[in-house]
């Protein structure tokens, strides 16, 4: 049973790892919004410029 | 063609009979009910987002077509822009906008597609859960106002929010008690791991040291979990002992800080018990319900939301002659402003020039268009509907008869918790019995053995810990609240189930809660071979000139093909007035008749409708050549209004009706939906002295209702109901929310109530029980140390294992989808 002394901090270090992974999740806003995201998988590729509401279609979109 | 019973392709509303409009959808002609619906259905098609009418699992609203103005003007003008909006590195600027008719998933992913394809937009992130957007974008290459219309192009009204920082501070305070809760929850599985082998080594024999070991271990896990997790509890606590009052924090925290100084001095001492797993499960779950119900608040809005729907963020002074947009906070007194048609009054003024009609419904309720002339007092948050206005500003923001409501919203809101006071003060009756308790045993031990004295007083202490009874009310809660919000119900006062359980009466205000609240053209039956599409043209053309609440069924329903001339309003008959070369009347029959030359009261044809019990529900349109179109006009009641009300009745809550509107209406509607108390023409003050009245019998009422002219009534009621498309101020008062504006889940609701007071009651027995059987034989000391721990954490397991019964077993509910079948509906 002496592994216990080592598999314990082991599982420990795990336990902060996750919580550490955890907070940066949060703090990054990952789950601000936990629906809409699940929705991007199931858009079509190429879009096309929306026909009204915008005068510069001749530049590139940024994204 | 008549397409009865189809729903519109884009809201989900019944399309009005004989009207034929289509929208062209990927090359299918699908029918809609409006061309404001046409108009965004194949605005979002024709962006490449037709995708969204396949994902949706909601109905969108139905698209606004009165004629308005561009809102967005003033947004176009880059200094005021600069002033409302933060800056962001590289010149960038952003903003947060609150999405009005943001109702799905979908809905969030149209408006965030529809922005990303603007060139110019860096960044948007749309939360469809407080149905708002954040907007990035460069300046440079776009300007705001393009990317507002276009939302609203795609059917979601945006308003930009001024108050940008009480939002931030939201989703900060989401994010900080995500993270504690995630250290309380990963906390609380660790330390359960250590504690099973410490139950059974206790039981079965455990080598000492790695007894000593675990214990030691669990102690260092248990300490961000008590210190950081539990850190919102100590804080409530602290401000209710300072404001001399004692509030459910103080138990609780007395309870974790108790149970873990205990434990920590016992793990380092190397002997007696530790009850870490108690803390932190105690600490995982209590913080498990207070996030559930902060989501739940800030989902349901705050008062700031309100008043950033109601009142615009900007204005058009006039200065030397020359207008100019300005932020509405910069108004002041004696600016002068010119208020557009349609344009809202960005604060309190009087009208010094133009002869206009205002919409006051909502402060008023009341729907017909006010007269404005020169000396009129017009105020914040009103629209004008007729002809420009210039205004001087009397009341700016703070001042004003809007911001007065609001206020008095906040100090209600701030006052609401009645209930929660009374288990407060059960909870400090009970600790204060506790501390009494515990100090008889320290003083008997004393006298006995003093060295038994403080295990024996700590034992009490943490035996009786109230965790169990702490948790009995907030799980029950908690775990009903989740499970009514997947149903679309939002409960943003938890209070409110408690009090919800025990209703005896339903008052509802008719319109907009029984009925759908929008006057629409149910039936177009054209005569004389028209086209209902022309019957509606010619019908929109001159209800146009008009402010009667009927014109809007009109106006929202046809595009006015033609301008009418000459236009003359007959009070209580209708208009007359000339379109496309002809002579036209809209009104009574008769009126509509009379124009046919000297023939008035020649023989209608036989399909002419009318003379019967709804002939009031009937508008004509009449040229020279005699009748020429009949129009059926209704507030449509709700197709679930009727079985909502027998399904009250079956808990026994009795429906009544409290309504502003016209007593035979409102009798009709009562008989639909089988209330036999009803009253009509009531005033705001008259509903909320008919709801005293009901108290002072003993009554427990619940107020549904949706208009701001309904927020005294909701404020007094003992359960306050929203509907989810109702005014912002009356979800604000409102205690429960229904989101999918149906009343399909309310008899649900009402059962849920009642089953949640039965398990806070078994919950609360237990509890009560447990400690009762646990603390004589804690302060005789006769309580083992390891049953102490598996009774103190079964206790707590056994009220959430019940609380959770009540999250399953929630009938399958109907999508939010038109029946099949169509009901005509008259109210």
């Amino acid at each position: 049973m002496e592994i216990l002394y080592v598999l314990i901090p082991l599982g420990l270090l795990l336990v902060g790892f996750g919580l550490w992974a955890f907070f940066w999740a949060a703090g990054d806003g990952q789950f601000d919004d936990l629906d809409s995201p699940g929705w991007t998988v199931l858009e079509d590729d190429a879009p096309r410029a929306p026909p009204a509401a915008n005068e510069r279609p001749d530049e590139a979109p940024p994204r | 063609m008549t397409v009865a019973g189809t729903p519109c392709f884009h809201c989900g509303e019944p399309i009005p009979r004989g009207l034929v409009i289509h929208a062209r959808i990927s090359g299918r002609d699908e029918p809609v009910c409006c061309h404001g619906c046409k108009a965004v259905a194949e605005f979002i098609t024709g962006a490449g987002l037709g995708d969204y009418y396949r994902y949706r699992d909601a109905s969108s609203s139905r698209a606004d077509e009165t004629p308005r103005p561009d809102r967005w003007a003033a947004y176009d003008r880059p200094e005021l822009v600069e002033r409302l909006t933060r800056a962001e590195p590289n010149g960038a600027r952003s903003i947060t906008v609150l999405l009005e008719g943001l109702r799905c998933a979908a809905c969030s992913w149209l408006a965030d597609k529809a922005l990303s394809l603007q060139s110019g937009v860096l960044d948007v992130s749309v939360n469809p859960a407080t149905a708002r957007a954040r907007l990035v974008w460069d300046p440079a290459r776009v300007r705001l106002g393009d990317l507002l219309r276009v939302l609203e192009h795609v059917g979601l009204r945006p308003h930009p929010l001024a108050g940008e920082p009480s939002e931030q501070l939201a989703l900060l305070e989401r994010r900080s008690a995500l993270k504690r809760l995630a250290v309380a929850g990963f906390g609380n599985m660790q330390v359960m791991m250590f504690a099973v082998p410490l139950y059974f080594g206790d039981a079965g024999g455990m080598d000492p040291a790695m007894r000593e070991y675990m214990r030691l271990v669990s102690m260092l896990v248990s300490i961000p979990v008590a210190l950081y997790a539990g850190w919102p509890f100590y804080q409530g606590a602290w401000h209710a002992l300072r404001a001399r009052s004692i509030s459910m924090d103080v138990p609780v925290s007395l309870g974790i800080v108790l149970a873990f100084v205990a434990s920590v001095w016992n793990a380092l001492r190397g002997q007696g018990e530790v009850y870490f797993d108690s803390v932190t499960m105690f600490v995982f779950f209590l913080g498990l319900g207070r996030y559930i119900e902060m989501i739940a608040r800030h989902r349901a809005g705050s008062v700031a939301d309100a008043l950033a729907r109601l009142a615009p963020v900007t204005a058009r002074r006039l200065r030397n002659g020359q207008a100019e947009d300005v932020q509405a906070v910069e108004l002041a007194v004696g600016d002068e402003l010119l208020v557009r048609t349609g344009e809202v009054f960005a604060a309190d003024g009087v009208v010094i020039e133009g002869d206009g009609r205002v919409d006051e419904s909502m402060l008023t309720g009341e729907s017909a268009a006010i007269a404005k002339p020169p000396g009129a007092p017009v105020h914040q948050g009103t629209q004008n509907l007729a002809a420009p206005l210039k205004v001087r500003v009397a009341a700016v923001a703070g001042q004003t008869v809007l911001s007065g409501i609001v206020a008095l919203l906040e100090r209600a809101q701030a006052e609401r918790p009645r209930l929660a006071k009374a288990a407060d003060h059960a909870a400090a009756w009970f600790l204060s019995r506790i501390l009494v308790g515990a100090a008889i045993v320290f003083a008997v031990w004393w006298y006995v053995d003093p060295s038994r004295a403080f295990s024996a007083t700590l034992a009490v202490l943490v035996v009786t810990c109230p965790c169990a009874l702490s948790l009995a009310t907030p799980t029950a809660l908690a775990a009903a609240t989740a499970s009514l919000a997947r149903r679309g119900v939002l409960v943003a006062h938890t209070d409110a189930i408690e009090t919800l359980s025990k209703a005896t009466h339903v008052l509802w205000d008719k319109t907009g809660t029984l009925t759908k609240g929008l006057v629409r053209v149910e039936e177009v039956r054209p005569l004389a071979g028209l086209s209902a599409e022309q019957a509606l043209a010619w019908a929109g053309a001159l209800e146009q000139m008009s402010e009667h609440p009927i014109a809007r069924a009109f106006l929202a329903s046809g595009k006015p093909v033609a301008a009418a001339s000459g236009v003359e309003v007959h009070a209580g008959r209708g208009l007359a007035g000339r379109v496309d070369g002809r002579q036209l009347r809209i009104g009574t029959r008769a009126f509509a008749a009379e124009l046919q030359a000297g023939q008035a009261g020649g023989a209608p044809p036989a399909s002419v409708p009318g003379g019967d019990a709804t002939e009031e529900s009937w508008v004509y349109l009449g040229g020279e050549q005699g009748l020429l179109a009949a129009f059926r006009l209704t507030d449509p009641l709700r197709p679930e209004a009727r079985d909502c009300v027998a399904g009250l009745a079956a808990l026994g809550l009795h429906s009544e009706i409290a309504s502003g509107d016209e007593a035979a209406t409102v009798a009709r509607v009562a008989a639909r939906c089988g209330i036999d108390t009803h009253a009509a023409r009531l005033a705001p003050a008259d509903k909320l002295a008919r709801l005293k009245q009901l108290q002072s019998g003993g009554a427990i009422v619940v107020a549904i209702g949706d208009g701001i002219n309904d927020a005294p009534l909701l404020r007094g009621a003992d359960v306050a109901i929203a509907m989810g498309r109702g005014s912002a101020l009356a979800q604000t008062s409102a205690d429960l929310i229904l989101v999918r504006d149906s009343l399909e889940d309310l008899p649900h609701t009402a059962l849920l109530a009642r089953r949640t007071q039965r398990v806070i009651r078994q919950n609360l027995a237990w509890s009560i029980g447990y400690n009762l059987a646990a603390l004589p034989l804690a302060a005789l000391g006769f309580v083992p140390p390891w049953l102490a721990a598996i009774g103190m954490s079964l206790s707590s397991v056994v009220v959430v294992l019940n609380a959770m019964r009540l999250s399953r077993g929630a009938p399958p509910r109907r999508r939010p989808e038109w029946p099949a079948t169509p009901q005509p509906e008259v109210a």
